[in-house]
């Protein structure tokens, strides 16, 4: 991240990108390494004998491959690079663009995937997924969700599925919440923390009602591989414990918005109706004839359910989702908008509020950390942290003006640096630009005003509570 | 103005010359295609009237709901009258890009650099291969 800020602030001042030691390179080696070839049929093909310029161009691949929105991403990171290192032949720049692309293409589809592209989708690869950022536009999508309902493909989220005796000892003794008390249908969200109690990821563990001795871990696409790694060199071979990733076989939707139960109770052929199930409780159901776990859970700050179905049936119940919702005035939702909506309900997202070198308390995850008489990876040094205030702290933050601050940019106290800015957008529902951001505590009185840096200009910011949107119906 | 007629940065701003006064002047815009690629634009910079600017050199930024993108100068030269309206009027650029979406107007100093700007088939090219 630093790298990416680093690039950045060289490229509007004009100097020369560094091309070296980029973390980024490491991580995108691991996953080319670990790409499916099968799923990539053709594309693989003419990257043979580009080994020496997949090298060449592995710097400016690593720019690229940005964590997040990459279509947007590269198109501005050309433009910065170009005004760094001045211009090159536009022969050799489409040259470039395409050997990133076959280096680029090893990123998995969901099963929907056709069905986004023959509908629009703008597609973009995220954590290793092509996705669809939007359809139509971020603002028509969060809006349409705010006030009737979205379908989201959240497909790329990681499902891993515990079987046996072991599984809740197990499961307790990774995840910084009680999964041995939980009830069967119970859903909680918790962290994946590690020895130092940084947090690898957060989840959430469902108990199946039926069969309630497994359990199902949905975690975020971008850590899946670290996490199995990580749980994986944890298991004793002694136990009764099965470990499946579900992540290929499934797909998962979420449907969200005032309109979205009412939509997927219609289509119910079996099981309980979603507005008699409490919130974070999943039971298994029928709807519009395919199986599925149904769970009152969301990302959005918006009231509805999600749902997941086997990968082959995943298409039909998507479309009869949008088909049974249409008047109502459901559209699907791209990732786009699922970000500016989970911004305003002021949930955090791994890669930004959340990475292994933030703690829960400074990501203002206190309720998300049961230290009462357990132990997991880092519960002892999240124990003494427990005891005193956190250095930083986790707030939000409203901008007057258009301008938006955005991830990487600093924030100030007078003259101060006090922390930086980790996710930033326009908001859709409150028409300004609204942030989160991480300072130092001793930044917080009310009395001033903090400012960020918006590219060389101060912006005035200022704190305000969290979660920015909190819906009233 | 017909987007045929128009010379373009890689970047996407489009140029427009015409003689005025003796010399050329270029009216600058961005192109559809960039619009279209942003989309949720909500927020324009434009520079003030007298700078100068040179080829490749920043003289604004377009913000949109997902990302900030500099805008870049096509041409060498003085800006001599900039389209103060635009700010105001955002859903110019999706609906007129090539008319009242217009940015600035430059009074051309130095024409060599013209020579690396695309011509509407190169430009159309780039487009569709997606950047």
């Amino acid at each position: 991240m630093s790298d990416r800020r680093a690039a950045l602030r060289a490229a509007l001042k004009g100097e020369r990108l560094g091309t070296g030691g980029s973390p980024r390179r490491g991580e995108r080696r691991r996953r080319l390494s670990r790409g499916s070839p099968s799923r990539v049929e053709g594309r693989e093909v003419g990257d043979r004998g580009l080994a020496s310029e997949r090298r060449a161009t592995e710097a400016t691949v690593a720019r690229l491959a940005s964590d997040h929105w990459r279509t947007d991403g590269r198109r501005l990171e050309w433009r910065r690079r170009r005004v760094a290192v001045g211009r090159r032949p536009a022969v050799l720049f489409r040259i470039q663009t395409w050997i990133v692309r076959l280096t680029m293409s090893d990123s998995a589809r969901t099963p929907l995937y056709s069905w986004h592209v023959a509908h629009g989708g703008r597609m973009v690869e995220f954590a290793g997924w092509w996705m669809p950022i939007q359809f139509t536009s971020i603002v028509e999508e969060h809006r349409a969700t705010r006030e009737r309902a979205g379908l989201f493909d959240i497909s790329h989220m990681g499902r891993i599925r515990f079987r046996g005796a072991s599984a809740p000892r197990f499961l307790d003794r990774m995840l910084t919440r009680r999964v041995t008390d939980l009830k069967p249908g119970g859903i909680r969200y918790s962290l994946v923390t590690n020895d130092q109690g940084g947090i690898l990821d957060d989840v959430l563990i469902y108990r199946m009602l039926e069969p309630a001795d497994e359990y199902l871990l949905v975690v975020n696409a971008s850590n899946r591989l670290k996490l199995l790694d990580w749980f994986g060199a944890r298991t004793d071979a002694a136990e009764d414990l099965a470990r499946s990733d579900e992540t290929e076989s499934t797909a998962m939707i979420a449907v969200q918005g005032p309109a979205a139960i009412g939509i997927v109770n219609t289509l119910i052929d079996a099981g309980p109706s979603v507005d008699s199930m409490k919130y974070y409780a999943s039971s298994p159901a029928r709807v519009a004839g395919v199986p599925v776990l149904l769970s009152r859970t969301g990302y959005t700050g918006e009231d509805g359910c999600e749902l997941v179905a086997p990968a082959e049936s995943v298409e039909s119940l998507w479309a009869t989702l949008l088909r049974g919702g249409e008047a109502a005035g459901a559209v699907p939702v791209g990732l786009g908008a699922r970000d500016t909506l989970r911004l305003e309900g002021g949930m955090p997202l791994y890669g930004h509020e959340l990475t292994e070198s933030i703690n829960p308390f400074e990501a203002d995850l206190a309720f998300a950390v049961n230290l009462g008489g357990r132990a997991f990876p880092g519960s002892n040094v999240l124990e003494s942290a427990s005891e005193r205030p956190t250095d930083r702290v986790r707030i939000g933050l409203t901008v007057d003006g258009k301008r938006v601050p955005r991830e990487g940019f600093e924030v100030f106290d007078g003259d101060q640096r006090v922390g930086e800015v980790t996710s930033g957008t326009f908001s859709p529902t409150f028409e300004r630009p609204i942030a989160m951001a991480f300072v130092r505590r001793s930044a917080l009185s009310p009395s001033r005003a903090l400012t960020v840096d918006i590219r060389g200009k101060r912006e005035t910011a200022r704190i305000t509570r969290l979660p920015f949107y909190r819906r009233t119906r | 103005m017909k987007p045929e007629e128009l010379l373009y940065n890689e970047t996407h701003e489009w140029a427009h010359i015409a003689p005025s006064g003796g010399g050329n002047v270029a009216t600058i815009g961005i192109s559809a295609f960039a619009v279209e690629q942003l989309t949720d634009i909500v927020f324009l910079e434009l520079p003030a009237v007298g700078r100068t600017v040179a080829a490749g050199e920043e003289f604004g930024e377009v913000e949109s709901v997902k990302a900030v993108s500099p805008l870049y100068s096509p041409v060498d030269g003085e800006i001599i009258e900039v389209n103060t309206d635009l700010p105001n009027h955002l859903e110019h650029l999706g609906s007129d890009p090539y008319g009242k979406g217009w940015l600035i107007r430059v009074r051309l100093g130095d024409e060599s650099s013209l020579a690396r700007l695309l011509k509407f088939d190169a430009y159309q090219k780039q487009c569709a291969e997606g950047h």
